[in-house]
């Protein structure tokens, strides 16, 4: 069993199933990006797995252990730190002020306050303003910074290239490089599939709530994910 | 004329205090709650209990109750407010304006209609005076009175500012599930939060006490004080609930001076002018824009 | 599968039928009963009306009032005021709740631009405003109060039944005005829409306009209950009728019987007719009782009795919204 297990994970929106009995399986070290339309569930089934909404069904292991009941900060300190969709700071802190939000749960590790300025170093500056005031990239890299400061043994990464212009992604997935490279395990949701195929090691495509195409990024093509991506020639077959 | 404006003032005071207690919840749990008033006066007649029957000393029995009134506050919360928020927004109104039923008439059952004071527990401290200049005398406990509101508001700045369970504080009040996904346990710091409030509404029930007389049926008008000061103040941060108590406490000794059954109209028809001329300007819900005294704080 | 969209369901048929029969008899009753029951007859259809007119806001428009008190309390006071003037005093009661009525209209065109709670305390300072005004007026006397006296006009006898088919009366219209509202397009857009005001917007509905309309409805409503209540009582001190507990009794009548259900108002109000005769004189403990039994409603049935039946059951006595129903399978 990897570091994060999903298994059969059910998610409802009243009478609507968003995400349909997902299983996934993530190896310590695994860069996964995970591709899909808008509304395809990908948003939802992050969430779920980070406790920020409640599942119907299924399980979220960490690590071995079940932490599918378990509330957001508990996953939190168990190691699992998501990065969400629209950034989400908390507007009128200042920077300093979210990365300190950040180091709630107290894990250790070598993530720290200065570590966090060191590597996103358009954030020194910025400090002490707050974070309604900066740029789409700085708020981007606070975000970034915010779930680090957690320590995660699993950091997922939802759209973090949503509304940044193409020079100031690449700033920050140059930040992340390193990160990538020292053995992190993360899960990206990434809109530009070339950007996705260049930096994870997996590919992940959802459509309808459901996983339709799960393959290491060596064995597939961008036709393959591009297929899955609309549904064309959808079968299970596609599954590794 | 000069004495007026200190009475408003030092009635300001305690408009800030009680008013503190129902704008945090309202900022962070995002309930007004209606029994607010009436928890108040329950604290007011734990300190007469403990002064009445056992002798102590009203400071020393607020002392007594501030724990208590902290307990009171997390369960409040654990109990009432989490379960009525989760059914929408009129819950939380109806089960706490239930709440304040059966408190007034509880204390209603055990202490009768008489209404009772704590001043008479404090000897001659309850008409001490401070002279000022030209022959004005100004009564010690309203000006602690003041000076305690004074120190409540700047101590919950600090705290919301300074602290790391200020920051969770804050962040619970901006966005709980955000907070959750970040490692802050959105219910503990709500909890929290409600057990501070508590204390406050604690030490503005018996700062009522120590000013005059109440009743067991005395929490209404209060919750109505608050609110008012409240939302006349409801401006970008926690002083902006020192200036609202402010001008309620001036809009009702002014209207008093004009007619002298007018005291608590003059507040009322503030209230209105403010509200409205706030709404007339399209400043947008003033819920969303209280909620901003915490983030702004 | 083929779906049968109606209104009229046999058992809303029934239900309808079933209230004319209860209404007819009710109004024939004086003859057989006695004058003590012909009076709290009378209470039990003023709770009805109040209850009605509450949940009006509350249930359809999403506003909880806790300043319905002031309509009430208007409603008294006017109508002592124009029967004062040398009007009947029956004709009174029916002028002070449209004057009531009347100025509802601009007090909604500020106060319904309140959400939530503070529309709740907003409401309860207008009915502070209301009675501290009431008081200013010299034949009031402050709190010593006044009275309907040229109701001593009419024999004890007439008067009491004359009150009777007055509240039965005023009961019956207002609840049929209130179901009318809630059948028109826009009442039925409102009930659909109640808890999501944005989707409304986007659907194109203003609930402005109907929420003004119910608002109103309910001041007159209220206001007449007032009146009906002060021609059984005579007596009026602004105290007890601009008391915060009357609000609490239709709290408490509305939560229990089933918030935003016609049929639920009705059903609270008669339920809380009987807790009323049978523990009313247990004095603060029945109002302790009727707190805690709103607590535990609105923590733990926030739907109410009526709710909870309708959602086991399906009935609906009151053909109030289309039903689908499927007629193959």
């Amino acid at each position: 069993m990897g570091l994060l297990s999903v298994a059969a994970l059910d998610v409802r929106y009243g009478q609507f199933r968003a995400v349909r009995g997902v299983s996934l399986d993530i190896a310590r070290g695994e860069v996964v990006a995970l591709i899909g339309a808008n509304g395809a569930g990908k948003t939802t089934f992050l969430r779920a797995v980070a406790g920020a909404v409640p599942v119907a069904g299924g399980t979220v292991r960490l690590d071995g252990r079940d932490v599918t009941d378990l509330p957001a900060q508990a996953r939190v300190a168990a190691g699992l730190a998501l990065v969400p969709e629209g950034r989400k700071l908390f507007a009128d802190m200042t920077v300093e002020e979210n990365l300190a939000l950040g180091a709630t749960v107290g894990r250790a590790g070598d993530w720290t306050m200065e570590r966090v300025f060191a590597t996103f170093p358009n954030l020194v500056k910025r400090r002490h303003a707050r974070c309604g005031h900066l740029s789409g990239g700085e708020q981007q890299a606070t975000a970034i910074g915010r779930a680090l400061m957690s320590n995660p043994d699993v950091l997922i990464l939802d759209e973090v290239s949503l509304g940044l212009s193409p020079l100031v992604v690449d700033q920050v997935y140059a930040s992340l490089e390193g990160l990538m490279a020292s053995g992190a395990t993360i899960v990206l949701v990434e809109q530009a599939l070339a950007r996705a195929m260049a930096v994870a090691s997996r590919a992940v495509c959802m459509l309808e709530g459901e996983i339709v195409l799960d393959k290491p990024m060596a064995d597939t093509s961008r036709e393959e994910i591009t297929a899955a991506h609309f549904g064309l020639g959808r079968s299970k077959g596609a599954r590794a | 004329m000069i004495g007026q404006i200190i009475q408003a003032v030092l009635l300001g005071g305690y408009y800030a205090l009680t008013a503190a207690g129902l704008t945090f919840m309202l900022q962070v749990m995002r309930v007004i709650n209606l029994a607010h008033g009436s928890l108040s006066i329950a604290f007011a007649y734990a300190v007469y209990t403990l002064a009445f029957r056992y002798h102590i000393n009203p400071f020393l029995g607020l002392l007594m109750v501030l724990p208590v009134a902290a307990a009171v506050g997390w369960a409040l919360q654990r109990l009432l407010l989490e379960r009525a928020a989760r059914g929408g927004e009129l819950l939380p109104i109806l089960s706490t304006f239930g709440l304040a039923i059966v408190l007034d008439n509880v204390m209603f059952q055990i202490f009768g209609a008489n209404a009772k004071g704590l001043a008479q527990f404090l000897g001659d401290l309850s008409f001490a005076a401070y002279e000022l200049p030209g022959k004005l005398y100004v009564g010690k406990l309203p000006v602690w009175i003041l000076a305690a509101a004074v120190c409540v508001l700047g101590g919950l700045h600090l705290m919301l500012t300074r602290t790391g369970l200020g920051r969770r504080i804050r962040a619970t009040a901006m966005d709980p599930v955000t907070a959750g996904l970040v490692g802050v346990d959105a219910r503990q710091s709500a909890a929290i939060a409600a057990a501070i409030a508590m204390m406050m509404v604690a030490m503005s029930g018996v700062a009522l006490g120590f000013r005059t007389v109440f009743d067991a049926y005395a929490g209404g008008p209060q919750l109505l004080f608050a609110f008012e000061a409240t939302i006349i103040g409801g401006a970008r941060s926690l002083w902006g609930v020192f200036v609202g108590a402010m001008v309620l406490a001036f809009a009702q000794t002014g209207a008093a001076m004009l007619h002298p059954q007018a005291f608590l109209l003059g507040g009322h028809v503030m209230f209105l002018v403010v509200l409205f001329a706030r709404l007339a300007l399209g400043q947008g819900s003033l819920g969303t824009r209280l909620r901003q005294v915490v983030r702004g704080a | 599968m083929t779906m049968a969209v109606e209104r009229w369901t046999a058992q809303s048929r029934a239900g309808v039928g079933g209230a004319a029969l209860v209404l007819g008899a009710l109004a024939l009753a004086p003859m057989l009963i006695g004058p003590g029951i012909v009076d709290r007859l009378t209470a039990l259809f003023i709770y009805v009306i109040l209850a009605a007119m509450w949940n009006a806001l509350a249930g359809y428009c999403g506003l909880v009032s806790i300043g319905q008190q002031l309509f009430f309390g208007l409603g008294a006071y006017a109508t002592i005021r124009i029967a004062f003037a040398g009007v009947d005093p029956f004709l009174a009661m029916i002028l002070g709740a449209v004057a009531v009525g009347v100025l509802a209209w601009p007090v909604s065109l500020f106060m319904l631009r309140l959400k939530g709670g503070e529309f709740s305390i907003g409401m309860w300072v207008l009915a502070s405003i209301g009675q501290l005004c009431v008081k200013l007026d010299p034949m009031i006397q402050g709190e010593t109060g006044s009275s309907l006296i040229s109701l001593n006009a009419y024999g004890a006898d007439l008067r009491r039944n004359l009150i009777y088919w007055g509240a039965l009366a005023a009961m019956t219209c207002l609840l049929a005005a209130l179901f009318a509202l809630l059948r028109s397009r826009e009442g039925l857009a409102i009930q659909a829409i109640r808890d999501n005001e944005e989707a409304a917007t986007s659907l194109g509905v203003r609930p402005e306009r109907t929420k003004r309309r119910l608002f109103v409805l309910a001041a007159f409503g209220i206001a007449l209950a007032g009146a009906l209540w002060l021609a059984q009582a005579v007596s009026f001190q602004p105290k007890s009728y601009f008391s915060v507990q009357w609000t609490a009794y239709m709290i408490f009548m509305v939560l229990v019987g089933g918030i935003g259900r016609f049929e639920g108002a009705i059903l609270g109000a008669v339920l809380f007719f009987a807790v009323e005769t049978f523990f009313a004189a247990t004095g603060v403990w029945y109002l302790i009782g009727l707190g805690a039994t709103a607590i535990v409603f609105s923590l733990y049935f926030p739907r109410g009795l009526w709710g909870a039946v309708a959602a086991r059951t399906g009935v609906q006595l009151l053909p109030l919204g289309y039903r689908a129903t499927n007629t193959e399978t």
